[in-house]
């Protein structure tokens, strides 16, 4: 593990903190999304491992054939990727994908809402911290003057994940004209003693400028004057949009180097279906909001790692109307240029009824956070004490993920 | 007693409309209080379509295309509706002289969502919300709670439709089985509360509790209506909660309902949700116990919930720290800029705003409806965009409508110095509505 070479590094070795500069930096180049996967996405459907005895047998209609356009892609000889993921399949083939299967957080009851939040606060016990591991993870690269610099909130708010002591920038596709610099000076004055949008506003004018800096009219032109309403229809390629412009403002020297993401549709209670149905809808929709990162952060996606989650799995069995029901463990994906993948990291349960965990999901054997942990420490470059103490305080004493996810 | 009178029509109310402050003046409790039991319907809903008509553009269109002509229908007609849908209902609340009243459905509307993410669901969430939940919304939780559980839109949102007892006659001829969506949200969401003492268990057994709780067909003689089917329901004898309920069909989820409906938890759980909705993001454990005495002591009497929110202490003491959620943020500007003269927002621009700043109508995120606190509307990108729409709105508006009149009917009683000189030293009338719009306490109450 190369040591981060970084301007502040360089800052603190070097002579006296009088000569710093206005602007702060991020302790670190290196780029970190986190993807949530808001819902329960079935890991099983996603990552399946067709050389379980008994998955055939369990799944029924649900289950993916082998090979083939419409079966899934064979990853190992025992996991089979969904066909749906075509730009997964690529990064795995670059040996830029990583899969952690039979993951899950300390969650073992089956609300999305409780379930969310231990996965964002990183937390043993649902609304047990009070802000997000990633913000905590940022406290320790921000220099705490200027944190829209190190996070990147894609969204109206910021969400939980996010949340935390060290302040953050945001970015949703831009739907309105932007506001003119008197009149945004006058509401800022306005705002100046508000706790609530006195900090909310004077974050988002900054993002706004460097966003527009960044992206030109791109962004704004996207949604403007479009008068129509789409509200309610689940806008296809919505996270695509969004997923590119956080690309490019991810690569942007001056951009941010965190971000987190979120797209839902996973919650498949019917219809899921096997190589298509609602979950291969969802994944098509994950797979090109990838592309779509990737293209967007361009020579920097070889600095980058991006973590896709999700709150809990599904159960192994289909229900009665052709779905799953929320579930225990589930998959969670590692992927980008700065990824040592080609390889899932499991130890896998099985499928079969004694096997499961209360006779229904699939039984979790990894904390999803021991390897976020690791990527944390060898990714970022946070210190194993500051990790411990402040980002996984509930995982201090458990072992570590000892398989490697950094070439 | 103008300050008084404001602040009951801003913390009650969806923001007053010109003369609705100095009509509370007299009697601000007694404003509140006169629209507590009000049943009428809202013209603008009176010509919103029935459930059953809109089922039957469904059960057309099935009859004439199969599935194809069904998610035909779902991109065009059925969408087109539910915009209409939309449009009536906020336009309901623009023009409400009983704004209370529509907050009060608004929020069981919200406690029991429904969303119109799921196409199915877009052209019955405006009906489900007239049908199932306004004619309950002052009467008793266990009604209201029976006739949301028992609407289609909520049969098909949570996918309770085609759940299938796995040993009644229709579970042992095709191999169909539970689906426990319903009878999850139903505890965690609608009554107990996720740490309300229940346990997997108790959500397979409700499952199969409700099993049969479905939409009628052709031969059944109420297509697409609620239809108990019971040769869909699972047989035997089911355990809730530690409590036995002996086999005996449909009459198993009423006893379900009931003893749900006046759990203690529930009463809790309701009791945190309507202090946190009405009095403060974190409420103080003596609104949450008083609340959930008066649930208790009244076996869930909805108009007596009301009157104890509008007579806690706190809804009075509290000051105004309620972020307004979008819908209603966007409601009161209009309700400050219409009036006499006349200025209406065509619906498809308020629908429009409303999607971009977050909340399009009947379109929750999730079946726990909209979040209610300022931290899940108020985030960087949430504020700009607010302030964006703010002046987006009023340099439509500025050409007849002054800053000083509109403020005069709603901050003036309530405004900070700093709002007062920001509105009367802008530069244009459309800069000082703008600034009134997007100023900290016009986005609370």
């Amino acid at each position: 593990m190369i040591p981060v070479l970084s301007r502040r590094g360089l800052m603190l070795a070097g002579t006296a903190a009088a000569f710093a500069p206005r602007l702060a930096f991020a302790a670190t180049e290196r780029r970190f999304v986190v993807i949530v996967l808001r819902g329960a996405m079935d890991g099983i459907g996603a990552v399946a491992p067709l050389g379980d005895p008994a998955y055939a047998r369990m799944r029924g209609d649900l289950a993916l054939s082998a090979g083939g356009p419409e079966g899934a892609f064979d990853l190992d000889g025992f996991y089979g990727l969904h066909p749906a993921l075509t730009t997964l399949r690529e990064l795995w083939t670059a040996k830029n994908l990583a899969i952690l299967h039979a993951a899950h957080t300390s969650y073992r009851a089956r609300s999305h809402f409780d379930g969310q939040d231990q996965l964002e606060s990183g937390g043993d016990t649902p609304r047990g911290l009070p802000g997000g591991w990633l913000n905590r993870a940022l406290g320790a690269l921000a220099d705490g003057r200027s944190g829209t610099r190190a996070g990147l909130a894609v969204g109206q708010t910021v969400p939980l994940i996010l949340r935390g002591a060290t302040e953050v920038g945001a970015y949703a596709p831009p739907a309105l004209p932007g506001l003119e610099g008197d009149f945004a000076a006058r509401l800022g004055a306005l705002y100046a003693a508000d706790p609530v949008f006195g900090p909310a506003f004077a974050a988002g004018a900054r993002a706004q400028a460097l966003t527009e800096d960044v992206l030109g009219d791109e962004g704004r032109r996207t949604a403007m004057g479009r008068g129509r309403f789409d509200g309610a229809r689940r806008a296809s390629g919505r996270l695509a949009q969004a997923a590119g412009a956080v690309g490019k403002l991810l690569a942007d020297p001056r951009g941010p180097r965190v971000a987190a993401l979120e797209v839902g549709g996973w919650d498949t209670h019917n219809a899921q279906g096997a190589s298509a149905g609602r979950l291969a809808a969802a994944l098509r929709e994950f797979d090109e909001g990838i592309a779509a990162l990737r293209d967007g952060l361009g020579a920097e996606w070889r600095r980058t790692v991006v973590v896709a989650m999700t709150e809990f799995g599904r159960t192994v069995r289909p229900n009665g109307t052709g779905g799953t029901d929320h579930g225990a463990a589930s998959a969670a994906f590692v992927f980008g240029g700065a990824v040592a993948g080609g390889k899932v990291h499991a130890d896998w349960p099985g499928l079969a009824e004694r096997e499961l965990h209360e006779n229904r999901d699939l039984r979790p054997t990894m904390d999803l956070r021991a390897p976020i942990k690791r990527l944390l420490a060898d990714h970022l470059g946070i210190a194993r004490a500051i990790l411990d103490r402040d980002v996984f305080p509930d995982l201090a004493a458990a072992p570590a993920f000892r398989g490697d996810l950094i070439g | 007693m103008t300050a008084h009178a404001a602040h009951a029509v801003v913390r009650f109310g969806l923001g007053p409309r010109p003369g609705e402050i100095a009509a509370a003046s007299a009697d601000p409790r007694g404003w509140v209080f006169a629209q507590i039991g009000r049943t009428n319907i809202p013209a603008a809903l009176e010509t919103m379509p029935a459930t059953r008509v809109r089922q039957a553009m469904i059960a057309q269109a099935r009859a004439q295309g199969g599935n194809a002509a069904v998610e035909r229908l779902h991109r065009q007609e059925w969408r087109a509706a539910y915009l209409r849908d939309a449009g009536l209902r906020t336009r309901a609340m623009i023009e409400s002289d009983a704004p209370f009243r529509e907050r009060w459905v608004a929020f069981w509307s919200n406690h029991f969502s429904v969303s119109a993410i799921r196409p199915r669901v877009a052209g019955l969430a405006g009906p489900y919300e007239r049908e199932a939940i306004r004619p309950h919304a002052w009467g008793s939780f266990a009604d209201l709670l029976s006739a949301a559980i028992r609407h289609p839109a909520m049969l098909i949102y949570l996918d309770q439709a085609g759940s299938v007892g796995p040993n009644s006659p229709a579970g042992q001829r095709r191999n169909a089985g539970l689906n426990e969506n319903l009878a999850r949200e139903l505890l965690e969401l609608h009554t107990l509360g996720v740490d309300g003492g229940y346990d997997q268990s108790d959500v397979r057994e409700l499952a199969k509790i409700l099993t049969g709780h479905s939409l009628g067909n052709r031969e059944e003689g109420v297509e697409g209506e609620f239809f108990f089917r019971n040769r869909m329901h699972e047989p035997g004898a089911k355990t809730l909660l530690g409590v036995r309920i002996r086999e005996a069909g449909p009459d198993e989820a009423i006893q379900a309902l009931r003893l749900l409906a006046f759990h203690p938890a529930t009463a809790r759980h309701v009791a945190r949700k309507l202090a946190r909705h009405f009095v403060s993001d974190a409420p103080s454990e003596i609104c949450v116990e008083a609340l959930a005495r008066t649930f208790r002591d009244t076996r869930g009497d909805l108009s007596e919930m009301a009157r104890a929110v509008v007579n806690l202490e706190d809804s009075w003491e509290t000051p105004r720290g309620k972020i307004r959620a979008p819908n209603d943020l966007v409601v009161a500007a209009m309700r400050a800029v219409t009036g006499d003269a006349g200025y209406a927002g065509e619906p498809e621009r308020l629908l429009a705003a409303l999607a971009t700043l977050g909340q399009a109508p009947f379109a929750a995120p999730s079946p726990a409806g909209w979040p209610d606190t300022a931290r899940d509307w108020i985030g960087p990108e949430g504020a700009m965009r607010r302030a964006e729409w703010a002046l987006a709105l009023a340099e439509r508006v500025a050409a007849f409508r002054h800053p000083q009149a509109v403020f005069a009917e709603t901050l003036d009683p309530i405004a900070s110095p700093a709002t007062r000189e920001a509105v009367r030293r802008a530069p244009s009338a459309a800069d000082g509505l703008a600034l009134l719009f997007a100023s900290p306490e016009f986005q609370r109450r």
